[in-house]
């Protein structure tokens, strides 16, 4: 028998409240039909004897108390999967809008995804080839791996990631495995239209699966968004055993949706009036990523978020980056030097890393090379703000060097344009021969073997690059 | 009378109208049995933590009381397994539902059917009282198991089973209590998580816990049975200093709680510590670690558990004369559970909308360490070492500063020296150490006066160094005199050389504390030899251009842990360069 609650008891923001309700389940999906013919979906939060609290993801504009018919689907969240699914576009909420039909599904899976069992796990070992000296030889990227760019309003971090989508080179994925799957949430519209076209471009638009819940689409959908977008990665990656590059896209919308959806429930906000769960929230989706036993296919996730006026100390970028393995960080006074990938290598960082490099995986120097970028890098930034104030005559020969080594260091490293796709033996040589303009004393992290290996005496900084 | 569920929201379920349960009673929850515990009681709603995800529940599902608080299973087994954060094991629970945790999955915590070589160690006829050891076998080739009589319980032995192959459930002896009931005795018993296993009694800190990681042994010692903490930001390094203590410690015991952290992490612990040697026993690492792991994706409630589980398997093992040692990693996401149950309570929120009831439960957690004299016989430890990741770095939010109450050992992580990688990032600036009295008689009796009176100048470098980088960051060095600039000169050394330590160099990850001593020796000579000259009015520059300034901070990889011999060739070596412009 199937039952129509007719009206509602109760309507705040985004949320209706019904009453005698029988035989509801926690979490279950809900079909709401108006009067007027239309339909919403919502999702029951919350529960007390027959009263039930739903969530309505297209917003609750229109309705009133007693022009809804309310039914129980029975069923929670579910995603229809089928490998047709790759290329198709879908709304937030999980429903094509390609014109293309539904899918017919093969399986269905709950959004929430559950959690891999850490037993379960491939410790991530395979680095990805960007291309990009700064990531590949400081901020090594792993196949499996979360790493999410820090930027802000404004700068590169659309560029870059579409650079890393269309060069990076994952090992044991070719043409027939490898795919991108794309969640926007509370982007522009342009944005979206830069990635797809993007894609197009670089001829992967095929193998892309999207999720546009754009910035004037409701804010519920978009905290389903990435939910949806996961529950396909993992279906392809753990059952279709395809290595899945996962952009999302911009986490900080997605948390500021989480924000109205829980002051609308009436809970007790924490900071900045974030929900108290955030980092938990933020943690179910960002652990989705992975490589588990029994499949040979990979989640390599590439969140991107825009740090509210810069601010790495923000709620969402600082709860990001305890639960993501390292961060790339965007700095916008490079960016204002015309330097592109504008990446703040100091506070960027790549946890997995020290195990995918080195001997074996890329060159048996890189993991002291890059300690030495890094540290050498530091000293850069002292001697830059001691100059601030005695001014760049007054520094010592040595500080000197270090100013000389922090321009050539940005303008040939950091800097290498949208197009360039450099080898990591050619980003590591770039390295030393950046690290030879500074006096053999001063560098400290690599013990003599490697340093005299590498290290070019008496080179000239205009011949590099 | 049958209970049902009246409301659910999120983790927390209600019963409606009823007098059958218990504060912190353990409960079944729904037809698939998820593990639940009941955390509040009124007249008219008694409310329920459930440990597992609570989608597709639905008003009128049964929850069955167990009659008993949230306990754990203390026996053979635990030792080189991996559990959830209520003691559920992982590996067994990939076997029986794969590689996603599947929820109500009912699997025994430990082994029920493996056999172990049991040694029985009382006789029929003896009396025997709670804590006393009754029972031996190999729980791996470096532990030995020793079975505890339960707390409270004292009689007489009336059966023995002897010497043989049992397993954990199988009966063993059977001791007559003096209340005249008797008691069959398993190879495994349960202890409640949140109580607090009692001891003969308390000891004071006087032994070093020894971790071969030179800021921390020589600059911020912890003793065994110590608290510390360790705050800082992401990318700072809490969990990899973490895993440096958890390798290389000298406790006998590690239990390793990863509490809300990332799932990758926990498979880099299994992966690395089963790989890796132990010097000691010349066995896996994992041999001596119990992991728990609550990653950051699996169910809020149990990780708010996992903490306390991860204690009580510390103190039964401190129990049987074990020195235990816990990482807790971190306890800021443990913290956050607090705040997220709280929430969901509609509890009156502290600060940062954390519970008014946080400093107590963190305080209540950190005293459960200590050095003490068991139950039965001799002396065990349990040292408590906590990762706190405060919000933005910012050491003053609530769980920083109430950390910071309950522990004895801070050993601030700081940005600026992560970002130049410099790790550990240890500020030597910020970070403190309250065993230093306690523990000064031991570092006398073992390495020397000397010992002390090295770190003492070597702290007082550091502190130098610090006044003097405040005039450098304005003047440049090139200003300031001579002698000074050797202090500066001599602090690099220390930095770059001693403070900072690679985990991932054979000879650097772990350094002997006879090294340690030598290294500080080196440097001060180097250090009281040049400043010799300096006053002299030799020019500083013409010592540095010796090179013997960067040699030592090269001397951690030149100089094998096995060779320290060489260090007197360094020591020559510093004489007859010096002499070449004296």
């Amino acid at each position: 028998m199937i039952i129509d609650y007719v009206g509602v008891e109760e309507i705040n923001g985004s949320l209706i409240v019904l009453d005698g309700v029988k035989d509801a389940i926690f979490e279950e999906m809900v079909d709401i039909r108006l009067d007027n013919g239309s339909f919403r979906h919502g999702r029951i939060v919350q529960m007390e004897g027959e009263r039930i609290v739903v969530q309505v993801f297209e917003g609750t504009r229109q309705i009133s108390l007693e022009n809804t018919r309310t039914r129980l689907t029975a069923r929670p969240m579910e995603m229809p999967l089928s490998p047709e699914i790759i290329g198709r576009v879908f709304n937030g909420a999980g429903r094509p809008i390609d014109g293309m039909g539904e899918i017919f599904p093969q399986t269905h899976r709950n959004v929430n995804g559950t959690p891999i069992n850490p037993v379960s796990r491939i410790y991530p070992k395979n680095y990805i080839n960007t291309g990009i000296s700064t990531i590949d030889t400081l901020t090594t990227l792993i196949r499996g791996q979360k790493l999410p760019i820090f930027s802000g309003s404004g700068m590169k971090h659309n560029e870059l990631a579409v650079q890393i989508v269309r060069q990076a080179k994952i090992s044991g994925a070719n043409d027939k495995n490898f795919g991108v799957v794309f969640a926007a949430m509370g982007v522009k519209n342009d944005v979206a239209e830069y990635f797809r076209k993007s894609f197009e471009d670089s001829g992967v638009l095929q193998r892309v699966v999207m999720f546009l819940n754009l910035s004037n689409d409701p804010i519920i959908e978009r905290t389903l968004t990435p939910r949806c977008a996961l529950t396909v990665a993992e279906y392809l990656a753990f059952e279709l055993n395809m290595h899945i590059l996962v952009i999302m896209t911009d986490m900080t919308s997605y948390a500021e949706a989480l924000r109205e959806f829980s002051s609308s429930k009436g809970e007790i906000p924490g900071r900045k009036g974030y929900p108290g769960y955030l980092y938990s929230d933020l943690a179910s989706l960002y652990e989705r990523a992975g490589m588990v036993k029994g499949s040979t296919g990979s989640v390599t996730q590439i969140p991107i978020l825009t740090m509210p006026n810069d601010d790495i100390t923000h709620p969402v970028p600082d709860l990001t980056g305890y639960i993501t393995e390292g961060q790339i960080v965007l700095d916008r006074s490079l960016q204002g030097q015309g330097l592109y990938p504008p990446v703040d290598v100091l506070p960027s960082l790549s946890r997995l890393m020290k195990d995918g490099i080195g001997e074996g995986f890329t060159r048996g120097d890189h993991s002291p090379l890059a300690n030495q970028l890094f540290a050498s890098y530091s000293k850069v930034i002292d001697a830059r703000s001691l100059a601030s104030v005695i001014g760049e005559e007054e520094l010592s020969p040595v500080d000197k060097k270090y100013i000389q080594f922090g321009k050539l260091f940005e303008s040939l490293f950091v800097n290498q344009g949208p197009n360039a796709n450099r080898s990591i033996e050619q980003s590591l040589d770039l390295g030393w021969d950046l690290l030879s303009t500074l006096p053999k004393a001063e560098l400290d992290r690599v013990d003599d073997v490697i340093l005299n290996k590498y290290y070019k005496d008496g080179i000239d900084p205009s011949q590099i690059g | 009378m049958e209970n049902v569920i009246y409301g659910i929201n999120g983790p927390v379920v209600t019963v409606k109208d009823t007098s059958s349960f218990s504060m912190m009673e353990m409960v079944y929850v729904g037809d698939e049995k998820l593990v639940g515990e009941i955390i509040g009681i009124n007249s008219k709603f008694t409310t329920v933590q459930v440990y597992e995800e609570t989608t597709g529940l639905k008003p009128g599902d049964p929850i069955v009381g167990t009659g008993a608080p949230m306990n754990v299973t203390l026996g053979p087994g635990i030792i080189d397994n991996i559990f959830d954060g209520i003691e559920r094991p992982l590996k067994a629970i990939e076997e029986s539902s794969g590689s996603f945790i599947k929820r109500g999955a009912s699997v025994s915590s430990l082994d029920e059917e493996k056999k172990w070589q049991v040694k029985i160690t009382v006789n029929v006829g003896d009396v025997v009282d709670g804590g006393q050891i009754y029972a031996t076998l190999p729980e791996t080739p470096i532990i030995e198991h020793r079975c505890l009589v339960p707390y409270g319980l004292k009689g007489k032995v009336i059966f023995s089973s002897g010497d043989g192959e049992y397993k954990i459930n199988d009966k063993v002896i059977t001791v007559e209590g003096e209340d005249g009931k008797t008691h069959d005795l398993t190879l495994c018993q349960k202890w409640p998580i949140r109580t607090p296993r009692p001891v003969k009694n308390r000891l004071s800190a006087t032994v070093p816990l020894i971790t071969g990681q030179r800021i921390i042994d020589t600059l911020f010692p912890i003793s065994k049975g110590g608290t510390a903490a360790i705050p800082g930001g992401f990318g700072t390094g809490k969990t990899m200093t973490q895993h440096q203590l958890a390798k290389w410690c000298d406790a006998d015991i590690i239990v390793y709680v990863g509490c809300g952290e990332r799932g990758n992490e926990m498979s880099q612990v299994l992966y690395e510590f089963a790989e890796l040697i132990d010097p000691k026993s010349n066995r896996p690492m994992t041999d001596r670690t119990v992991l728990i792991a609550n990653t950051s994706n699996m169910p809020v409630a149990a990780r708010e558990a996992s903490i306390y589980t991860g204690i009580t398997l510390a103190e039964y093992y401190r129990d049987m004369g074990y020195h235990v040692a816990i990482m807790a990693d971190s306890t800021s996401r443990w913290a956050e559970a607090l705040r997220e149950i709280s929430g969901r309570l509609e509890e009156m929120p502290a600060e940062e909308g954390f519970p008014a009831y946080l400093p107590s439960r963190l305080s209540e957690f950190y005293e459960r360490a200590g050095r003490a004299s068991v139950l039965s016989g001799g002396e065990g430890s349990v040292s408590i070492i906590g990762a706190v990741s405060p919000q933005g770095a910012d050491f003053s939010e609530p769980v920083t500063q109430n950390t910071k109450r309950f522990t004895r050992c801070f050993w601030a992580l700081d940005k600026a020296l992560a970002y130049a990688r410099h790790y550990p990032a240890i500020n030597w600036i910020t970070s403190y150490s309250e065993y230093f009295t306690d523990l000064d008689p031991w570092f006398i009796e073992n390495l020397g006066n000397d010992f002390m009176e090295y770190r003492s100048k070597i702290n007082s470098l550091l502190q130098e160094e610090n006044r003097l980088m405040e005039i450098v960051k304005l003047i440049g060095t090139d200003v300031l005199p001579d002698d000074q600039k050797l202090v500066i000169e001599t602090s690099r050394v220390i930095r770059v050389g001693f403070l900072q330590q690679n985990a991932f160099h054979a000879e650097d990850t772990f350094v002997p504390l006879e090294k340690q001593k030598l290294m500080m020796k080196t440097i001060l000579y180097l250090h009281s030899r040049a400043k010799h000259l300096v006053a002299n009015a030799i020019p500083i520059s013409k010592i540095t251009e010796l090179g013997l300034f960067d040699k030592l901070t090269k001397m951690k990889y030149d100089i094998p842990n096995n060779k320290l011999e060489m260090f007197n060739d360094l020591i020559k070596e510093i004489d007859d360069k010096l002499a070449t412009i004296s």
